[in-house]
């Protein structure tokens, strides 16, 4: 199976870019180095998404958005490895049309028969822990929950789940949906994610570039925190000066 | 003979989904092709032989999260 990371641990996701030259622009300030895309018919999808990922050199991670069910996320799945020649895909298999949040069962049903299939599966979930575990259980590549609806901008609504997500897996965690600015992005890495898939955020900014390249720097700002071993929180204050050599009046 | 080519009712004169394919596009990485439901990998076009009425989708990448 291959990596899902190399040397960016951002994720960018295609979708709601107003043009294919802000998509680049944002693709190239982010530093990622693999993005989502959509199977869609032909006629709709138009030309050049592709052939422009290619001149700059990003993987393509194929979604199954806009599937409802097991088996048709199955069949976008396998249409997606056909079209797209690799094992990766990003699940959806998507609740109800108001929140977009996943429907566990279909998921985990639809996860069961990819991973079997070969599939390295990246499984878009919400933030609930034992869907999750079950998911990881069951072989997924990794687990990707909500931190809010997508779309939302709301950010991570419940960073314990988050945390308790990270805590109770093994397989890469990587924080999808929700995320607004460049903070959520940072504290999802704090919070021990191993990445994040980041869309709405950065296209649907009114500077997609500019945000591509804060969400960058908030990514690896995170990792490094994360890494470095925060301070524990504490109730009353503990000084940072030492007193001795405090002068008497 | 006649196909619904992504929900289009169309006439065509080939006879497979090679040939449907080839009057599209001309790219074949990043296209699959489902024939009444059903994925034809890439590999099976040239063989795979259209029937009067088939659904056939033709698929590429579009934006998306």
């Amino acid at each position: 199976m291959p990596d899902i990371f190399k040397d960016s641990r951002l994720i960018l996701g295609t979708g709601g870019a107003e043009s294919l030259a802000a998509l680049e622009a944002a693709i190239v300030a982010s530093g990622t180095d693999m993005v989502t895309v959509a199977l869609r018919r032909i006629d709709a999808a138009g030309p050049g998404l592709l052939p422009l990922l290619d001149r700059l050199g990003v993987r393509v991670l194929p979604n199954t958005a806009g599937c409802y069910t097991a088996s048709d996320a199955v069949k976008a799945a396998r249409l997606a490895r056909d079209a797209f020649e690799t094992d990766l895909i990003k699940l959806e298999v998507i609740g109800d049309e108001r929140t977009l949040l996943p429907d566990g069962v279909e998921l985990l049903r639809a996860a069961e028969i990819l991973v079997a299939d070969g599939f390295g599966v990246l499984a878009y979930t919400s933030d609930d822990p034992i869907l999750a575990r079950r998911l990881a259980d069951a072989g997924c590549a990794a687990v990707m929950p909500a931190g809010a609806p997508i779309g939302s901008g709301l950010g991570i609504s419940n960073p314990h789940h988050i945390r308790l997500i990270r805590d109770s897996v093994t397989a890469p965690v990587i924080l999808d949906a929700g995320i607004g600015t460049a903070s959520d992005a940072a504290l999802a890495m704090e919070l021990g994610c191993d990445g994040v898939l980041i869309a709405s955020a950065v296209t649907r900014a009114e500077d997609p570039a500019r945000m591509a390249a804060a969400m960058r720097h908030a990514v690896e700002a995170g990792r490094l925190a994360f890494g470095a071993g925060r301070i524990p929180r504490r109730y009353h204050a503990l000084a940072s000066t030492s007193d001795a050599g405090m002068p008497q009046w | 003979m006649n196909v619904i080519l992504n929900g289009s009712a169309t006439t065509v004169s080939v006879h497979t989904v090679e040939g449907l394919v080839a009057g599209v596009t001309e790219a074949r990485r990043g296209v699959a092709v489902a024939v009444n439901g059903e994925v034809v990998p890439r590999s099976a076009w040239p063989g795979a032989q259209l029937r009067e009425g088939d659904k056939v989708e033709i698929l590429t990448a579009a934006q998306g999260g």
